[in-house]
């Protein structure tokens, strides 16, 4: 079962297998980028809002470019017209509105916004960001957006009686966006629950919210489920559940430690492997990630193997992100030819097989 | 005849100007955070704070006025941060929020730093008004901080008790000492009666009522019983996120003479009315029966709120006991 991966297998794939290679969806930003935002913010600066625009239009297109020199083969612009995974869906999402700045550690803060009315639908998120992604991307292009639970967890409830109802009113929301974005064109979208796997039985909400955001969705949509630092052993087996086609997981960061919860029962669905660490500042060599590769086949085949960072990768320096990627792609590159004249096994149990 | 005194659990937002200027001063790692030996310049910061927060409450009419703990980088375990048997490590998570502190190991024997008396001292100098200290509660230490000295849990814990005696003992005169235990309504203790002789080792250190105010759930029935022997003035209860247990453990096993009422959420941006909070209070006492102060306060520290919200919280907080609101 690989659903409707196989869309994204390159025409000129060099390969018998395929391991869809892609990144989970923040990328560095250019310095010029920075300073340009800091002048259109600063009043006394002198940079317009049309100059400003075309700066996110050249950063956009230089990721973009960054990403397929690196040869992603399904690709972002690396968020470079969104602030915070947050903040830039509440400022698009009316029933939101932010208060200012609170403590998250020491000084360091995050502008948490307030849901102060029911929230409703209003102009699209993100259908902007894919049309002109997929404009100037000559790869398919994935639409990460962040999950419901999350941006329910990570905002102040005024409105609703509790998280879960916010979070299923704003899975709604959810659909009726990826639905445009389906309408658009797209068909890679991965839902981000960063605070999924943090408190007990926050996966009996988040399934929920799942089933209303794939609701309606054609057949060939794929749907991934981003989700990171948490304790997966809360959440497993019980995702399995989950109406979705892949789960992109961080594991790097742990050493593989959590690798191991999803061994038993079998893992069912496809795996997006974290192959990269997202907080070490050195780029991993191909030698390292292929020995990373070959754990993940441990639990799923090749088919159903999807290779990624982490997480969104950016707080690193750019050139190190560049470095990370590319020999994350030579790395199932060379995997990937390994299966397919034998000197690599696929050793994953069949689904079913354990069962 | 009840006497209501509006006040809070302390542990307040900086303004966004100091946000800012302190971040510049200090920086945003880890040893970056208060350790105790700020310089003159961060020190001045702090100062110019404190001076506006105090004026800010008296303003909202809030009876019982504290610091702010606007230094208490690390939250409640900021009394250990500086201390100088102590070693500040990695972040861990506070409690079950998105909040993070690092995490103390004590690793010599304890002895007060004077910390927080230096505060209130600063703080006495502005406020013009009746002063509440704040401390953190000996169990909630306990349950925060690691042990790498005392190796056994009933001396560490008796140990911290012991350190904030002598924090409290160096106190200006204060019409109230508060001391912060919301690991009492998050962690059920296995000892609960070593938890009431460390409530009572700080109680005795100071002539003002103190008062003990547990948060994020309500107390064990038999932790409740053992507390209420203690010889402590008045029991907060949270009545933002338990107030049903909080009533159930009061007709049931009574209050003492004084209580204090957590009724308006330090961690939403929904800013009750004066009224609302009053209309709770008054449920509460009529269903309590003989009380002699119920303090009206937050449930939480408010530092989870952003500035503008807490200062509307402060406002409807100052209202809430002023006679014209006493629920009809």
């Amino acid at each position: 079962m690989t659903g409707p991966r196989e869309q994204f297998r390159p025409d000129d794939h060099p390969n018998e297998h395929f391991l869809l290679t892609t990144v989970v969806g923040s990328y560095p930003k250019p310095k010029w980028h920075d300073r340009a935002r800091e002048l259109f913010e600063d009043p006394d600066g002198d940079l317009d809002r049309g100059a400003w625009e075309k700066a996110k239009d050249d950063a956009s297109r230089a990721i973009v470019d960054e990403h397929e020199r690196a040869g992603i083969d399904a690709v972002t612009d690396g968020e470079m017209r969104r602030t915070e995974m947050v903040e830039y869906f509440a400022d698009r999402i009316d029933g939101y509105e932010r208060n200012g700045r609170v403590k998250v550690w020491g000084h360091n803060y995050f502008d948490k916004p307030s849901v102060y009315r029911e929230v409703e639908y209003s102009d699209s998120w993100l259908v902007d960001e894919y049309e002109f992604t997929s404009d100037v991307a000559t790869h398919p292009v994935k639409v990460p957006i962040t999950g419901p639970y999350t941006l329910a967890s990570w905002s102040f409830n005024e409105a609703y009686e509790d998280d879960a109802a916010l979070a299923i009113a704003l899975a709604d929301l959810v659909n009726d966006e990826i639905q445009q974005l389906v309408d658009a064109g797209a068909r890679y979208i991965q839902i981000d629950e960063a605070a999924l796997a943090t408190t007990p039985e926050d996966h009996a909400i988040v399934g929920e919210c799942l089933e209303r955001i794939v609701d309606g969705l054609p057949e060939d949509v794929y749907v991934g489920l981003h989700v990171c630092y948490g304790d997966y052993s809360r959440i497993y087996p019980e995702i399995l559940e989950f109406p979705v086609d892949e789960f992109d997981l961080e594991l790097n960061n742990g050493d593989y430690d959590q690798l191991e919860v999803f061994r038993e029962p079998t893992f069912t669905k496809n795996l997006g492997f974290g192959a990269v660490d997202v907080h070490a500042a050195e780029a991993e060599s191909v030698a390292e990630i292929k020995a990373n590769i070959r754990r993940a086949l441990e639990v799923v085949p090749p088919e159903r193997l999807t290779i990624s960072p982490d997480c969104g990768i950016k707080l690193l320096p750019r050139e190190v992100a560049y470095a990370k990627l590319e020999n994350m792609v030579q790395a199932a590159r060379e995997i990937e030819a390994e299966l397919d004249d034998g000197t690599v096994e696929a050793t994953a149990p069949a689904p079913g097989a354990a069962d | 005849m009840v006497e209501y005194v509006s006040t809070t659990t302390g542990l307040f937002p900086l303004p966004d100007w100091a946000k800012e200027e302190l971040t510049d001063l200090k920086g945003h790692q880890k040893a970056d955070m208060v350790s105790g030996d700020e310089t003159e310049e961060i020190e001045a910061v702090y100062d110019r704070a404190r001076a506006e927060i105090l004026s800010t409450q008296r303003a909202a009419g809030v009876d019982l006025l504290v610091e702010g703990q606007y230094r208490w980088d690390d939250m409640v375990t900021h009394v250990l941060s500086v201390n100088e048997s102590v070693e500040t490590t990695g972040i861990a998570r506070y409690y079950d929020n998105n909040n993070f502190y690092r995490k103390p190991i004590v690793t010599d024997d304890l002895e007060p730093s004077g910390d927080v008396a230096d505060e209130l001292e600063a703080a006495a100098a502005f406020a013009d008004g009746a002063l509440q200290a704040v401390l953190p509660g000996p169990y909630s230490l306990a349950q925060l901080a690691d042990d790498d000295h005392y190796g056994d849990d009933g001396e560490f814990l008796a140990a911290l008790a012991d350190c904030l005696a002598g924090e409290a003992e160096a106190f200006p005169d204060v019409e109230a000492l508060t001391l912060l235990e919301p690991s009492l309504g998050v962690t059920d203790p296995d000892e609960p009666d070593r938890v009431r002789e460390a409530l009572e080792t700080v109680s005795d250190a100071v002539d003002a009522p103190v008062v003990v105010y547990t948060y994020w759930g309500a107390l064990e029935v038999d932790l409740y019983a053992t507390v209420l022997d203690a010889d402590v003035d008045a029991v907060g209860f949270d009545l933002v996120t338990a107030e049903e247990s909080a009533r159930s453990l009061v007709s049931e096993h009574g209050t003492p003479d004084s209580v204090a009422l957590g009724v308006v959420d330090g961690q939403n941006t929904r800013v009750e009315s004066a009224e609302e909070i009053r209309a709770t209070v008054d449920e509460f006492v009529d269903a309590a029966g003989d009380l002699e102060t119920v303090y009206v306060t937050a449930n939480t520290g408010l530092f989870y709120l952003p500035t503008n919200r807490f200062e509307a919280k402060l406002e409807a907080l100052g209202r809430a006991t002023e006679p014209e609101v006493a629920s009809v």
